[in-house]
């Protein structure tokens, strides 16, 4: 147990002492009444008295006559349907271009729940926050219930007339897409292009790959991506690649990357990763070693590694580059070189010459065939930049004839989308098949929306020879057509059942083995099929040298540089309406409803902004000539001189939820080129004085000091000694011995008979994607209760990712030990550490909110859950008072059925209350709620062990949060059964009606209260050479 | 309440037992049906899960009265029986001239397929061999249950009977005394005044009268007055208020005018037959028109009720053919629990072994169903205070078992594993 001299801090507000923070800290709740909407005087005692005269007549007058209700049965019940038992079906989730092989949970026919697939070894199991939220989305007021023809209701009949008619005059059609990799789709595709003759298929991304996809075309001769393997990784870098976040299949990076880092009695060793980036990425947060950079430096660091690796392996390397003296980027190369075939260089630029250096920095490195493989290739991106360019402006001069909109949102998310959508009108006819209201079927003449991808029959191939499927896991709620029927119906297809058309179309190719049926139903059942056999590696045939020159040739950045990037929560924003994502915090900034300008704390400085209780300004933010007004937000660790802004806000007919939230950073990626560019220079702010808020989760639920509830050591301290990090503050008796916390004690302990459920949560896996906090949100229904109302730090979450940022504080202080509060903000809040902690109700078993609770509506039982009855709790809040977690919410309001909070689509309309887990009450106003360990599913999971006579088995039972998590960093079990994955993982000893945990690195979170939790976490152990934070060196 | 569910079951268990203990007396024929018991009871258990909805033995339900099947039936009889259990339309279709006849005389209704094992349907047969000759006893058994039952439950009348007799005595009796004791005072008093050579202090005593109407204003006796009745009016007033919200006895009028005494009671169809999921869900179900439709194709098809269910279904009974306009039955709802608490039919029924009856009441006399039980949570706790866990054979329990003898002599309820906690059923 050694001193720690970290220091954490959740935000600038904390680090920087300020005054409303300080004032707000020790605060459970802000302290305003709840809400006095019409006076300022409130209700008086003569009012008291009338409403609660009236309240009990009205009560026992009500409570006379019960309503009559019925009970509605099938008329035919379907044999596999059986009320209240839920069933499970392998699906694919592909919304936009986002793919993951999901598992789809429904209830009476309502698909409730989605779940990662395992069997998937694409997506790896785990699902994501998007996946995890696609639900609501299926049950959204926002899609469309019939066919459209200029914006009226229509018949298919009329809509299939028209089109065929007006598709038969066209001399070119263009069909525009996201990418798409359904085999049977393309074979749709091509079944149309066959009928009309001229048909031109365009597909694009919004936020391309299309550098990578060019750069491999010229480097191996084929425009497809490589899939990676993080796990066999030992060295990694990164340039300004979020591979962990909001990237392409992020959902297995996260898996292969924590796999890389696990660390046990029998691995001793882990992966380390490099980041230089501009933004504060989730993959800079997760990395040993990170620089910041600015977005004009990308691609002369890439040639500056390439340059130093090339030394070390003795080759020739490319022209020097001043980036060569980036801290951390000689150390970067060294290791590189060091782990040459288990190491890889992944960069998000989106210039061919910068992806061609990277492809031959990783050829250098022998990273093909180990880390990274090109002959399994993946099709996940392959939209084309400069075919979409040529396209809009085709569309403009109107050339590109017939306009097809595949389920796409180019007038959104297309850089030249205001252009697009003026040319929309010009087509002799304009088709879009979006399932929902959105900026693109709105300016088309037609509309013929597909079905939702949890209503269609669908098949997949993301990689080579990997297969998905896609079932309907319900009936199509509106009158809508798969889009792919439309297509075989304009062809004039013979058949247009699009399911027998798969089975068809994977004859065709001679898919499938045996009995056609039974293979079939098998690849249904398992949601997946693989048919992989590894080829050769194409050898790297670029020219580097041309490639580098013109990187190191590029003009150099001026001014401001912006670089635009995607959050965790809103991605792409083809779920901007959905609410359970808006207010997902983002993982860094943990921010929600909206996007701003995030600055570095100089920048914010000289902007001459103060911090205050998440106070900010909006400014004017110029690029390209494009203006967009956001707040601003100071955000450590952002590279200083540039700014980052996310995509997917600034909806304009997205609906309810979506409309108004932010702005659209879409027209910024344009260049002359044609290519989407995320990176800019040349921005201006101008601050336009007007005060405002952005609601920030960061600093709501505090410690009030105790921040020793992370604890972190590094690579080299827990080989020598695994328990490196751990440190407990010890107790002192009444004859002044100092014991272990746990040595003394008032409290009688429980006994555990038959379970005693447990979490284990290493922070070393956790890479703070966020998606176990959309699972619970969905498993629990939690309501969102708006800005507003986070502004009030009066957000429902129970379960939420504390990020803290961590400094040295051997750094900051001079020889006399004084802490200089000016080097603090630059040194500090310059590039600092993270750590990621997911905070739940912590289950204690000397819980002290039990303790306090008049009504006795939290209590302990026998399974070591922290029971909450809702319907016993008076809403005194003491329990959340008492809590040293801060992880209980109160119900301020009611959030079902109420216009105020519309905006909670899942509990306000019929439609959105499909979603709703039926297993769960729906809270009612002023009671508190929290974490339960998910008892609906334990319980369910003990009945059917009970039905069939046996235990459960270990992994049977799990919670939302822990079976969502990509990266396993959440294991959940039975810590009374000796052989689950927990009690092996945390070696789990039983003493005194405890279970202690034995594992070295494993640690309650503030050990010193004695409250004893049934959470372990496990110390996060970063691959450095030393503790210090070298980014300031 | 209780005691009345263990009169039913102490009179299941006489019954039982005498069936037992009669079944070896029948004497074995060559036929190759087994007599052994084990394998009657398999074939009782097989018979009341499957064949009951629509066979019984000594009476034609709607397929045939089974007693003496194996001597009627073309010969050797198992195997006939077996082949027609299997597939009875492949038998049909064989043209076996029995099957046919049979065919024809129940309205060309084919009987169910059962993907039986042949020594499971040998043990069926087995079993209704056992019962066909067991109709004389089964009826001296069932009365004598019953009759041990009713004297019990007579016992047990007297018992209280003989309590209140008591009680009236003594109370007649008290008051007596206490018309004795005032006699007695009533001759003292005058005698005492008649006397003049008292004490001032003897006197005043003696003189003393019994004001009543002073004795009521005193402030001890408002007091208690108004103590009593204000806690009289407060009990009232609570009582009043736990019933609020409480449905017991409820019984509303139902679209369809459905018998559960018909069905369950006469027919002796199994509760699981209709209500699919009482063993495996949550719910238990109400029964989906197709499962009237099973039956009611062929029983009573006139009946203005089932007329109903057709309209329901839109199926035509003159072509027997369904169409398309299907409209559910909306049944009154008569067991609300509230939202707010989580019950689960499977966990009572599969694994706590329960019988219909305790929470339904006696569903098999009700034509018109109503809440037998308050559904109240003190009902409930009591419940789980009361009941012993149903664990044998269930290898869950077998721990809790284990750790709860070594404690306890008593049986293990729910309670003792935890089942009074609050997220058992509310979260």
């Amino acid at each position: 147990m050694k001193e720690t001299k970290k220091v954490y801090w959740k935000g600038l507000e904390q680090l920087t002492n300020n005054v409303e923070f300080v004032k707000n800290a020790d605060k459970e709740f802000p302290e305003y009444l709840p809400i006095n909407e019409n006076e300022e005087e409130g209700p008086n005692r003569r009012d008291f008295l009338k409403m609660m005269g009236f309240g009990i007549a009205a009560v026992s007058l009500a409570a006379c006559e019960a309503p009559v209700r019925k009970a509605i049965p099938y008329v035919k019940k379907p044999v596999d349907v059986d009320p209240s038992v839920p069933n499970y079906y392998a699906s694919t989730y592909f919304v936009g271009n986002d793919y993951n092989s999901v598992v789809v949970k429904t209830r009476e026919g309502r698909p409730i729940k989605i779940d990662g697939n395992k069997y998937s070894e694409v997506t790896g199991g785990g699902s994501s926050t998007q996946a995890e939220a696609s639900v609501l989305s299926l049950y959204d007021k926002q899609r469309y219930t019939d066919p459209q023809i200029a914006g009226k209701k229509a018949t298919w009949e009329d809509v299939d007339s028209q089109v065929g008619a007006a598709l038969g005059a066209a001399n070119k059609i263009t069909i525009v897409s996201y990418t798409n990799f359904s085999p049977s789709t393309q074979a749709a595709i091509a079944a149309f292009t066959e009928r009309y003759g001229n048909v031109d298929h365009v597909m694009y991304d919004p936020n391309s790959s299309h550098g990578v996809l060019e750069a491999n075309l010229a480097s191996f001769g084929k425009r497809t991506l490589a899939t990676y393997d993080y796990s066999k990784a030992k060295t990694i870098v990164s340039v300004n690649a979020d591979f962990l976040g909001a990237s392409l299949n992020h959902s297995m990076n996260n898996k292969q990357f924590a796999q890389s880092r696990k660390l046990g009695d029998n691995k001793k060793d882990m992966s380390r990763l490099y980041t230089f980036e501009s933004n504060f990425s989730l993959t800079g947060a997760n990395s040993d070693y990170r620089t910041p950079i600015k977005p004009s430096q990308e691609g002369k660091t890439v040639v500056a590694l390439y340059n130093l690796v090339a030394k070390g392996l003795g080759q020739a390397g490319l022209g020097s580059t001043s980036e060569e003296k980036l801290p951390n980027i000689q150390k970067a190369a060294k290791d590189l070189v060091a782990a040459k075939g288990a190491s890889v260089v992944v960069a998000g630029s989106n210039d061919v010459n910068v992806q061609i250096v990277v492809n031959g920095l990783n050829s250098l490195l022998g990273s093909y065939g180990t880390t990274i493989d090109l002959d399994k290739e993946s099709y996940l991106r392959q939209g084309d930049d400069k075919k979409m360019s040529q396209f809009v402006a085709d569309a403009k001069s109107g050339t590109a004839g017939a306009l097809v909109f595949f389920n796409c949102n180019p007038v959104y998310d297309h850089p030249k989308g205001a252009e697009l959508a003026t040319a929309i009108g010009k087509a002799s006819i304009s088709i879009s098949t979006s399932d929902r209201i959105d900026e693109t079927s709105k300016a088309c003449k037609v509309v013929a929306p597909d079905h939702h991808y949890l209503e269609s029959w669908n098949d997949f191939r993301p990689v080579k020879g990997h297969y998905s499927l896609s079932q309907p896991t319900i009936q199509n709620i509106f009158n809508t057509r798969q889009a792919q029927v439309s297509f075989l119906t304009w062809a004039g297809a013979e058949n247009t059942d699009y399911y027998t058309y798969i089975q068809d179309n994977w004859k065709a190719q001679g898919m499938g083995e045996g009995n056609f049926q039974t293979f079939f139903d098998k690849c249904l059942l398992e949601g997946v099929y693989k048919n992989f056999t590894a080829g050769e590696q194409p050898a790297f045939a670029g020219d580097v040298n041309a490639a580098g020159s013109a990187v190191a040739s590029g003009k150099a950045g001026s001014g401001l540089e912006l670089l635009v990037y995607e959050n965790a929560a809103l991605s792409a924003g083809f779920q901007a309406n959905n609410p359970w994502l808006q207010e997902m915090p983002d993982p860094i900034t943990k921010a929600c409803w909206e996007n701003y300008v995030t600055v570095s704390p100089k920048h914010w400085d000289d902007l001459g902004l103060k911090l205050g209780d998440m106070d900010t300004q909006l400014a004017d933010v110029s690029v390209n000539g494009v203006t967009m007004k956001l707040p601003v937000l100071s955000q450590p660790g952002q590279a200083d001189g540039t700014v980052g802004i996310a995509l997917g806000y600034g909806r304009t007919s997205g609906g309810k939820v979506a409309d108004g939230v932010g702005a659209n950073v879409y027209p910024v990626l344009a260049t002359k080129s044609g290519v989407n560019s995320l990176a800019a220079s040349g921005v201006s702010i101008t601050l336009t004085g007007e005060a405002y808020k952005v609601a920030q989760t960061q600093t709501a639920q505090t410690y009030s000091g105790r921040e020793f509830v992370v604890q972190e050591s590094v690579l080299k301290n827990y080989q020598e000694d695994p328990s490196a990090g751990r440190h407990t503050l010890p107790i002192t008796d009444a004859s002044g011995n100092k014991n272990h916390p746990y040595a003394i004690t008032l409290w009688n302990g429980h006994e555990y008979n038959n379970h005693h459920w447990g979490m284990a949560i290493d922070l070393n896996s956790c890479t703070g994607c966020g998606s176990c906090t959309v699972a619970c949100q969905v498993e629990n229904n939690i309501p969102v209760v708006g800005k507003t109302e986070v502004l009030n730090r009066r957000e429902m979450s129970w379960l939420r990712i504390d990020r803290y940022y961590s400094y040295d504080a051997d750094q900051i202080t001079d020889e006399t030990g004084i802490k200089d509060e000016l080097n603090i903000k630059e040194t500090a809040a310059a590039n600092p550490e993270v750590v990621f902690q997911p905070m739940m109700c912590q289950q204690c078993n000397n819980a002290p909110c039990e303790t306090v609770c008049p009504v006795a509506a939290t209590t302990h039982s026998s399974e070591g859950l922290n029971q909450m009855t809702y319907n016993r709790c008076i809403g005194t809040r003491y329990c959340a008072n008492n809590c040293p977690y801060k992880v209980r919410r109160f119900n301020w309001f009611k959030y079902h059925d109420n216009k105020q909070f519309d905006k909670n689509l899942a509990m306000n309309n019929d439609l959105g209350k499909m979603v709703l887990n039926p297993d769960v009450t729906v809270r009612a106003r002023g009671v508190m709620e929290k974490c339960t360990f998910c008892v609906q599913r334990i319980q369910a999971g003990k009945l059917e062990a009970r039905k069939e006579s046996r235990r459960p088995e270990d992994g049977e039972i799990n919670t939302a949060c822990a079976s969502s998590c990509p990266s396993e960093a959440l294991v959940f079990g039975d810590m009374k059964d000796p052989n689950s994955r927990i009690s092996q993982l945390l070696k789990i000893e039983r003493k005194d009606k405890m279970a202690m945990a034995k594992e070295p690195r494993a640690f309650h979170a503030l050990e010193e209260l004695r409250v004893m939790p049934n959470v372990w976490y496990l110390t996060k152990i970063r691959n450095k050479d030393e503790s210090k934070n070298e980014a300031h060196a | 309440m209780f005691k009345r569910v263990n009169f039913t079951h102490l009179s299941l268990l006489i019954f039982f037992f005498t069936l037992t203990a009669l079944n070896p007396s029948i004497a074995q024929d060559d036929d190759g049906i087994p007599t052994d018991p084990a394998v009657i009871s398999a074939g009782e258990k097989l018979f009341n899960g499957n064949c009951k909805t629509c066979h019984q033995v000594h009476k034609k339900v709607i397929g045939p009265a089974l007693k003496d099947v194996w001597t009627r039936v073309p010969q050797p009889a198992v195997p006939w029986i077996t082949a027609f259990v299997k597939n009875s339309s492949a038998v049909i279709a064989s043209g076996d001239e029995y099957a046919v006849n049979l065919y024809e005389e129940y309205n060309k209704t084919q009987m169910t397929s059962f993907a039986f094992k042949d020594d499971q349907i040998l043990s069926i047969i087995a079993y209704v061999k056992a019962e066909s000759a067991n109709v004389p006893e089964e009826k001296v058994v069932d009365n004598g249950g019953n009759q041990g039952g009713g004297d019990q439950t007579a016992n047990a009348s007297v018992d209280s009977g003989y309590l209140t007799a008591i009680l009236v005595i003594l109370i007649v009796v008290l008051v007596l005394i206490l018309i004795v004791l005032g006699i007695i005072v009533n001759v003292l008093t005058k005698y005492l005044k008649d006397k003049k050579d008292l004490e001032e202090d003897d006197a005043e005593v003696v003189n003393q009268t019994f004001d009543l109407g002073k004795l009521a204003k005193s402030n001890g006796v408002i007091g208690l007055v108004i103590f009593l009745f204000v806690a009289i009016m407060m009990k009232a007033g609570i009582d009043g208020l736990f019933t609020v919200g409480v449905q017991q006895n409820y019984q509303p009028s139902q679209p369809i005018a459905f018998s559960h005494k018909i069905h369950a009671g006469q027919y002796e169809i199994d509760c699981n037959y209709c209500h699919t999921g009482v063993r495996k869900a949550k719910s238990a179900n109400i029964p989906s028109a197709n499962i009237c439709m099973n039956c009611h194709t062929a029983i009573k098809t006139d009946s203005e009720q089932i007329q109903k269910i057709y309209a329901a279904i839109d199926y035509n009974p003159e072509t027997q053919e369904y169409g398309p306009n299907t409209k559910p039955i909306e049944w009154v709802r008569i067991h609300n629990l509230p939202d707010l608490a989580y019950f689960n039919h499977s966990q009572h029924v599969k694994v706590g072994g329960l019988e219909c009856e305790t929470c339904h009441g006696e569903i098999k006399e009700m034509d018109v169903v109503y809440q037998y039980a308050p559904l109240t949570m003190g009902w409930c706790i009591n419940c789980h205070r009361e009941t012993e866990v149903n664990s044998k054979g269930n290898a869950y329990y077998d721990n809790l078992v284990e750790i709860h003898e070594a404690k306890s002599k008593d049986p293990m309820t729910v309670e003792d594993i935890g089942g009074l906690e609050c997220s058992k059923c509310h979260y």
